[in-house]
């Protein structure tokens, strides 16, 4: 058997050698790209399932080395990481395919895939950080690694998007930076520890509270909490792949995951009750899923709509923590693999209408349904979820955080869900309802025919299908050990009893 | 082994003189004395410490020697940058000869000042450190590179004058020059503080610090490719090896939080004023050349915070590192700017997005280095940046710490407006694909190999530190 010190380190390999071998395969050796690039990500996903099974008989992972004085690079696979890697790899798999279909014949697909892969590297680095230092590391890779795919149309709406992206996450990353030295300075960089290891130290108010601010606007950045989400519907721009990724699993999540990490492991959720940090966080997260919403209702291209709503419904996965209770943290765990697998969807199936039939705004929708069935099958189940009908997995998220908010006395938390709730069918079911109830148009804005015998590209179809069948099957097995909802459980056991 | 020592200096020099005996064969000759130059100095990396009177004559009268840690990762560093440089200069044809012949002078003359234990030595090697740099800038005889020459050689020649001038001064307090003699008799009254002084004024003109930074935009702006790299990563460092000798060594009781408050301040300047000039020029070198200054910044503002009288023992290695970094970081950018400019004919930056898409070697080169300069994961820049917020922490400078952070985030600015450009497909440049000059694809690899180096580096800093 292979040392346990090492999966972390294959982990990270099986995407960050892909990514250095694309860079230099030829543009238009498409077989061996693509041969590389599938080949990698199934292997990762093998790898992470692998871990899943050893997590669960209590194997430990993890290594580190010193890299300064008193400064550790560590990476260890934990219960909430091995989650985060799953997620990752799955959709990685399946976005993969999606671009391969997407990007047929663009240029630069080198260049694109070799970022796009580098980012699964960086996702993974931020899901097996042991410390707030090596998640800073990767955090900032992330960045790095997305910029060019942002731009990658090289338009000068691109571009001017990609600055924008810049400007906000390599600023967000400066305060988080700053907040993790400060850290450092006070309280060394231990490992992140269930339960968190401020509470022995009694550390300055002003510290805590200044390193709270630091961390939570330079998570918040790339989690897109109001104020700091403006970023987000602008990378609209970039191809759809990479708003999948953007919005699913890499960048909203890399925000949403160090939010539950400082909360959890850095503070202790008990503490940061009792300072009064949680509360300040659940109100900024209550105020963004009711923002983000609202300005959802209110956007005509699909993509921005769905871009607001990404904004609101991360925010989910925080409010959930800040919570500060049980049932609460289920909620927001949930979220953080469910709202990537119906989101993902989303965009998928979204980028779907625009490749195949031109389809970009909302009132262009009509009568969709008819001519690519699958595509807006996919598409309903997933915005359902989003709106928190079972047996979708939306509504298991939705009910965690309902009795979460119950539980601790926070009623107009309740509120806010049920107007949420409200606003998410305002903003989904008339898309639903024009794709299947209207009469479809007599010819479509750029009707492209990418298959004989399919309504699209086969590439482009499978894995928005493969992700809508999750988002059901999650739902109705829900009662099980080995599914989200057992494993989110059995982690806050952990974190509260533990 | 300790036998190695005079070929760091010698062998160079050997070298190089039987180039000028020889000038057919310069680039056979220049091959043997940059491998073996490097050899050397890698090697000498594992001797022992120790000092040695060369010639046997002992330490008042003679030529004396001595290693240490610091010397050795300066001789290192030096070795191993210079050979990538070479590389690079050997498959640049439009280099005239006798660059091989000042850059071989200039190299023997570092390894003889990180090798020199006293300082009237140190002042000989200064000089004909600054000679041969001064020579390289002026190399392309073209006249804006002479007039940025002529300028440098006056600051220079000024820098050796008023760092002679401290030796006097020293001389005059003490009668020895060995640094360690001098090091263990050093009290702190007013005559040794003026000493200082005016040996870092000295100094600090010829390592570009704010506000004596002036030559350096133009004589490393102006110099090929190759010369800016060898200037900017390894010529600099040389002077600022020196400033790091007589602040925490032969000065160590001097300093007090008032020098070193003001060296915070001139370092913030420096780091401010350099990263704004590198975000309005409108030329690639000029602006490569300029985030030296701002760099310089650091490395000042790094010292400071060494020298400050409250900091405990231990962390000099963190200003080493920030010295590693940047010595790789930037003349991967030289290079890289180089590559683009021969091959476009020009180095206008909007124009370049065409030559930059050609080169994409080139252009990962250069977003590295970038990413390493404004000290971002993963690379060494990000180390040493990480080590300068931390250690401005410990002293409660907040403004120092903003200032750090802010610099930061200029740098990044003037990085990714070249990105920006050679990613903008919608600008087009009215100079036609064909006319696009082909690089040697060796120079392209050199440079993304440097950026790599400050890549890898940074994931292994406790070398350095451990030693």
């Amino acid at each position: 058997m292979i040392d346990n010190s090492l999966w972390p380190l294959m982990i990270l390999a099986s995407s960050l050698i892909p990514a250095l071998l694309i860079f230099f395969i030829a543009e238009d050796n498409k077989f061996l790209r693509s041969a590389v690039n599938i080949g990698g990500a199934l292997i990762k996903l093998m790898l992470v399932v692998l871990l899943v099974l050893g997590i669960y008989s209590g194997e430990v992972y993890q290594i580190s080395w010193q890299l300064m004085p008193g400064l550790a690079f560590s990476l260890r696979i934990d219960g909430l990481a091995v989650m985060f890697l799953l997620l990752s790899a799955f959709l990685w798999l399946l976005t993969t395919i999606y671009a391969i279909g997407y990007l047929e014949n663009s240029p630069n697909r080198a260049r694109f895939f070799g970022f796009f892969t580098l980012c699964v590297s960086a996702t993974a680095g931020v899901a097996m950080a042991g410390n707030l230092f090596t998640f800073v590391i990767f955090y900032e890779l992330l960045t790095l690694a997305t910029w060019p795919l942002v731009v990658h149309r090289g338009t000068e709406k691109a571009i001017a998007a990609g600055r924008v992206y810049l400007r906000y996450t390599l600023i967000g990353g400066g305060a988080l930076l700053l907040g993790t030295v400060l850290l450092h300075a006070f309280a060394g960089s231990p490992d992140f520890m269930p339960g968190g290891y401020l509470a022995d130290l009694s550390l300055p108010s002003w510290v805590l509270w200044s390193v709270f601010i630091l961390l939570i606007a330079g998570l918040g950045v790339k989690a897109a909490l109001v104020p700091f989400h403006s970023w987000l519907p602008q990378a609209m721009v970039a191809p759809a792949p990479v708003s999948a990724l953007l919005h699913a699993v890499a960048v909203v999540k890399a925000g949403a995951f160090g939010i539950v990490r400082v909360m959890f492991e850095v503070y202790g959720i008990e503490y940061a009750d009792a300072q009064g940090m949680a509360y300040v966080l659940l109100i900024l997260a209550a105020l963004t899923i009711v923002y983000g919403s609202v300005r959802a209702l209110y956007q005509t291209d699909i993509k921005k709509r769905l871009a607001f709503s990404t904004v609101s419904q991360v925010s989910y996965v925080a409010l959930g923590i800040a919570l500060a209770g049980p049932m609460g943290a289920i909620g927001g765990l949930l979220h953080i693999a469910h709202q990537g697998l119906m989101k993902i969807t989303l965009f998928m199936t979204a980028g779907n209408y625009a490749e195949t039939l031109g389809i970009h705004k909302i009132d262009e929708l009509n009568g969709v349904g008819r001519r690519m069935p699958w595509n807006s099958f996919a598409f309903t189940l997933a915005a359902l979820g989003m709106i928190g009908l079972p047996p979708m997995v939306g509504f298991l998220s939705k009910w965690y955080l309902g009795i979460g908010a119950w539980e601790v006395g926070a009623y107009w938390v309740m509120a806010v869900l049920f107007l949420s709730s409200l606003l998410n069918a305002g903003y989904f079911l008339p898309l639903i309802y024009r794709a299947w109830f209207l009469p479809t148009p007599t010819h479509w804005p750029n009707e492209r025919r990418l298959s004989r015998h399919c309504e699209t590209h086969w590439m482009l179809l499978l894995p928005p299908l493969v992700t809508a069948l999750t988002v059901v099957v999650l739902g109705l097995v829900a009662g099980f050990a080995l599914t989200t909802l057992g494993w989110v459980q059995w982690l806050v056991e952990q974190e509260f009893v533990g | 082994m300790s036998g190695l020592l005079p070929g760091l200096v010698l062998w160079p020099l050997a070298c190089a003189s039987l180039l000028v005996i020889w000038p057919k064969a310069t680039k056979m000759l220049a091959l043997f004395a940059v491998l073996g130059t490097a050899m050397i100095s890698i090697l000498v990396f594992n001797l022992p410490h120790g000092r040695w009177a060369l010639g046997g004559w002992a330490a008042p009268l003679g030529i004396g020697w001595r290693l240490d840690d610091l010397s050795q990762l300066m001789i290192l560093l030096t070795g191993v940058v210079g050979l990538l440089i070479s590389l690079y200069a050997w498959f640049d044809d439009s280099l005239p000869r006798p660059f091989w012949l000042l850059w071989l002078g200039a190299w023997a003359a570092m390894n003889a000042l990180y090798l020199a234990a006293d300082v009237f030595n140190i002042y000989v090697t200064l000089e004909l450190l600054g000679l041969s740099a001064v020579a390289l800038v002026a190399i392309s005889l073209k006249v804006g590179a002479l007039q940025a020459a002529m300028r440098y050689l006056l600051v220079s020649l000024l820098g050796s004058m008023l760092f002679l001038l401290g030796v006097a001064l020293l001389y005059g307090q003490f009668g020895v020059l060995d640094m360690l003699l001098l090091a263990n008799a050093m009290t702190s009254n007013f005559s040794m503080m003026f000493a200082l002084v005016v040996m870092s004024v000295g100094l600090m003109a010829k390592t570009a610090v704010f506000p004596l930074h002036s030559w350096l935009p133009l004589a490393h702006g102006r110099a090929p490719a190759a010369v800016s790299a060898i200037l900017s990563a390894l010529v600099i460092k040389a002077s600022f090896y020196l400033l790091i000798r007589l602040w925490l060594e032969v000065f160590a009781p001097i300093p007090t939080e008032v020098l070193v408050q003001s060296l915070w301040v001139l370092g913030s300047l420096a780091l401010l004023w350099g990263a704004w000039q590198a975000l309005a020029s409108a030329n690639l070198k000029p602006m490569v050349a300029w985030s030296t200054v701002a760099q310089v910044g650091y490395l000042v503002i790094g010292l400071g915070l060494v020298a400050h009288p409250n900091t405990p023992d231990g962390w000099l290695w963190g200003l080493l590192w920030l010295m590693l970094a940047h010595a790789l970081a930037k003349s991967a950018m030289f290079l890289a700017a180089g590559n683009l400019q021969q091959a476009a004919g020009h180095d206008r930056l909007v124009e370049l997005g065409e030559v930059s898409r050609r080169q994409p070697k080139t252009l990962f080169a250069f977003g590295l280095a970038g990413v390493s300069l404004a000290g971002l994961p993963v690379s060494a820049g990000f180390l040493a940046k990480w080590w300068l917020l931390e250690l401005g922490l410990w002293h409660q400078a907040w403004w120092l710490v903003l200032v750090l952070v802010l610099g930061s985030l200029l740098t990044v600015g003037y990085v990714f407006r070249v990105l920006n450009i050679a990613l903008n497909t919608e600008f087009k440049s009215n100079v036609e694909p064909e006319a696009l000059i082909l690089i040697h694809p060796v120079r392209e690899w050199v440079s993304l190999g440097l950026a790599l180096l400050g890549l890898v580096a940074g994931l292994h800093a406790s070398w350095l530190w451990g030693a």
